[in-house]
């Protein structure tokens, strides 16, 4: 072997699997932000090629809105039994239950928000040091400046001004007492480097992914679907559309797209031609031009 | 299809942020619902246009201030190659975000203003970009249309940039005049520089040679992570996980391991199902030997061809990064990929003046400060000399008072 170059793909793989496993080395007690969506799924699948023939260093936490797509949990709970790795559930009905945040009002109402106070309160209790998530740096501004390994103190909050210097392929995971690190393994991946990822190692996907037919509302422009979540009141027309999902979150922020791709190849070429980013599907990005920078200050994911 | 990684070194007035957006909006990069918010902003040109600046704003912060904060990443692919931009603010204070950039590319354009020709930020940068070693420098002669597209005006830059470049001993320069608000040279070759004959910046990005070179060095391989399963099947199973950062790795090679001085013979090299006859630089793998030894986090496998260095005091070239100035009675740790150990700088030799390259004495060393130190680790660091391979020759100091990464080391000589 001379001169070589490192096909994108491997070379993106291996750099996710080295930061994963530099967070086994590092870390007491780590865990992985699952979340049902396709870049969570990718990260489970990198997981496996770093650990196996051994258990994963850490436990799965999904952060349970109760008002996701049926089809999220059902492939969770097969995931879990295929890859016979541990599952926490974090509760947001719990801190409702308890008092702890108060359940929105009005018409668009989503428990979006809510989610990073049981986000919080699930690190907390399970004393998690370091939190594995699938974000990525090409999806916001405010997300293309953040570390790979990104600390948090106490209240979940991410400082954008006291970051520190990530050289070489070096991560710095020594915290002080009641920090937490957020650790995003695919940061330098595109929505499309993830979509070709999972063509090539063949990953099996929520079924929402792809083009299916579905009752939705139109909702400020974007197309929701139609479920017990959504405050609907006279004004609001239901049509079966053909849609799919580009990202999978909360049924009440996450918007469909009229599609006709039923196949992961189709989805590849809708996104190399689509004139639409990815978050551009998010309701929750939409408030203001500072949303997502405001979002991650207060601890979300 | 492969990655090219590169930083761009320039402040606002050299028109890098621009120089960035044409990149992406002529590559087609730019997204309808981003164009959309780049066009409803009410920062515009003096003559109406988008102004592409915007697309490297990121925080709301530093929209308020007006400035760049700190590194960002773009993305943005075409049919040949897939780019990521470490967008570095260039700044005199910010000289350790540009270093936090460049220590992760393989290329640097540093932008130099047609009016203005090389300043004092010019020399800056330029140092930067051969203290961190990058192996590709591209030299973007910018905004050539405010001096009417002068081949004399351009020449006259490029002889000034020769003479700096043997200064601070950078090869591998490519100059290219642009116009980066007019689109000139960015994406195809301009009308208006005809005497040019070279590739546009695009075009020069999409090719310039970037292969790693596996034949020059030793396999090194950092452990990472010992995958013991601990099954009834799997009993024995002991696999070394880690990326091997130099060189490559071969079933049946004899390999040692570092510091202990073990040594043995690869077995497997795998990866899930997938079993490697050879694996090279920049891969994750699982490693099998033959021999049952004690090998854990920190340790290091090389090919025994040829050696690391193996050492516990090192001439290295320091970038300060904390506005703590450097104690050096302090013991700080040092990290050097997956290996953590305490140290000590025992000896300041000099610092450099980054504006006029000369060598300043005194022990203090301050944000942003650079240069050259002997430093005393507790544990022994299997280490390539920087200037051979970046990958296994750089370090960070972190203070463990605040865990906090306060310095950049380029490990330079063994220094025992």
């Amino acid at each position: 072997m001379s001169k070589y170059n490192l096909d994108y793909l491997d070379e993106l793989e291996a750099e996710a699997i080295y930061i994963l496993r530099e967070v086994a080395g590092q870390f007491e007690k780590p865990a992985l932000l699952f979340s049902g969506g396709k870049d969570s799924i990718t990260l489970v699948h990198l997981a496996i090629k770093a650990f196996r023939p051994g258990k994963f260093p850490f436990p799965l936490v999904h952060i349970d809105t109760g008002h996701n797509f049926q089809e999220t949990i059902d492939y969770r709970d097969d995931m879990i039994k295929r890859i016979g790795e541990k599952l926490i559930v974090g509760y947001v009905q719990d801190d409702i239950d308890n008092g702890n945040v108060l359940e929105q009002k009005g018409k668009n109402a989503s428990r979006n928000a809510l989610q990073t106070v049981t986000l919080l309160n699930t690190i907390a209790k399970h004393q998690f040091d370091a939190c594995i998530g699938g974000a990525r740096r090409d999806e916001e501004k405010a997300r293309a400046k953040e570390r790979i390994f990104s600390v948090r103190d106490e209240f979940g909050q991410w400082d954008p001004k006291r970051q520190r210097p990530e050289l070489w392929n070096i991560f710095n995971g020594k915290i002080n007492k009641g920090e937490n690190v957020r650790v995003f393994p695919i940061s330098n991946w595109t929505e499309l480097d993830v979509w070709n990822y999972i063509r090539r190692e063949n990953i099996p996907l929520p079924t929402i992914y792809f083009a299916h037919q579905r009752d939705c509302i139109t909702r400020n422009g974007q197309l929701m679907a139609a479920s017990e979540f959504l405050n609907m009141d006279s004004e609001d027309i239901i049509e079966n559309r053909n849609v799919r999902f580009r990202t999978v979150g909360d049924m009440t922020c996450t918007a469909a797209v009229e599609s006709y791709a039923f196949e992961i190849d189709d989805i590849i070429n809708e996104i190399s031609a689509s004139k639409i980013s990815e978050r551009g599907a998010r309701m929750d990005d939409k408030v203001s031009e500072a949303a997502m920078e405001d979002r991650k200050k207060g601890g979300y994911f | 299809m492969e990655i090219l990684k590169f930083i761009t070194a320039g402040s606002v007035d050299d028109g890098k942020s621009t120089l960035i957006g044409r990149l992406l909006y002529d590559s087609e990069s730019i997204l309808a619902d981003q164009l959309e918010a780049l066009q409803s902003s009410n920062r515009k040109n003096d003559d109406g246009t988008i102004d592409l600046a915007i697309l490297t704003d990121g925080l709301k912060a530093e929209r308020e201030q007006g400035i760049t904060i700190d590194v960002a990443y773009k993305y943005f692919q075409t049919e040949k190659r897939k780019f990521i931009i470490a967008d570095a603010p260039g700044h005199i204070q910010y000289t350790r975000n540009m270093v936090t950039g460049a220590s992760n590319s393989n290329l640097a354009i540093i932008l130099i203003d047609a009016r203005k020709g090389v300043i004092e930020q010019t020399i800056r940068h330029s140092f930067l970009v051969s203290l961190l070693g990058l192996p590709q420098v591209v030299v973007a002669v910018n905004k050539m249309d405010m001096v009417d597209f002068s081949e004399d005006r351009f020449n006259e830059i490029v002889k000034d940039y020769q003479q700096l470049a043997s200064k601070v001993g950078l090869s591998n320069i490519t100059y290219i005049p642009v116009s980066a608000l007019k689109g000139d040279n960015i994406v195809n070759p301009s009308k208006n520089t005809d005497w040019y004959t070279g590739k546009s910046l695009l075009d020069h990005l999409e090719t310039v040679e970037i292969a790693i070179d596996a034949s020059v060095t030793h396999a090194y391989l950092p452990v990472q992570w010992v995958v013991r399963p601990q099954t009834d099947e799997l009993h024995d199973y002991r696999g070394y996980a880690g990326r091997i950062l130099s060189g490559s790795l071969r079933v049946n090679d004899k390999v040692t391991v570092l510091p202990s001085g073990f040594t043995s013979t690869v077995e497997h090299i795998e990866l899930l199902d997938k079993q490697f006859e050879e694996a090279g630089a920049g891969l994750s793998v699982t490693v099998r030997l033959k021999d049952d030894i004690d090998i854990s986090r920190g340790d290091v496998l090389v090919s025994n061809a040829l050696k690391p260095q193996v050492s516990q005091l090192i001439e290295a070239d320091l970038c300060w990064m904390d506005t703590r100035a450097l104690d050096t009675s302090l013991t700080y740790l040092i990290q050097h990929n997956s290996k953590v150990t305490r140290a000590r700088i025992q000896e300041v030799l000099y610092k450099v003046n980054i504006n006029t390259l000369e060598k300043e004495y005194g022990e203090d060393f301050k944000l942003n400060d650079i240069g050259r130190i002997i430093i005393k680790t507790a544990d022994p660091l299997v280490f390539d000399l920087y200037q051979n391979n970046n990958n296994s020759g750089g370090a960070i100091i972190i203070d463990s008072r605040t865990n906090v990464t306060v310095g950049a080391l380029m490990l330079r000589a063994n220094a025992d």
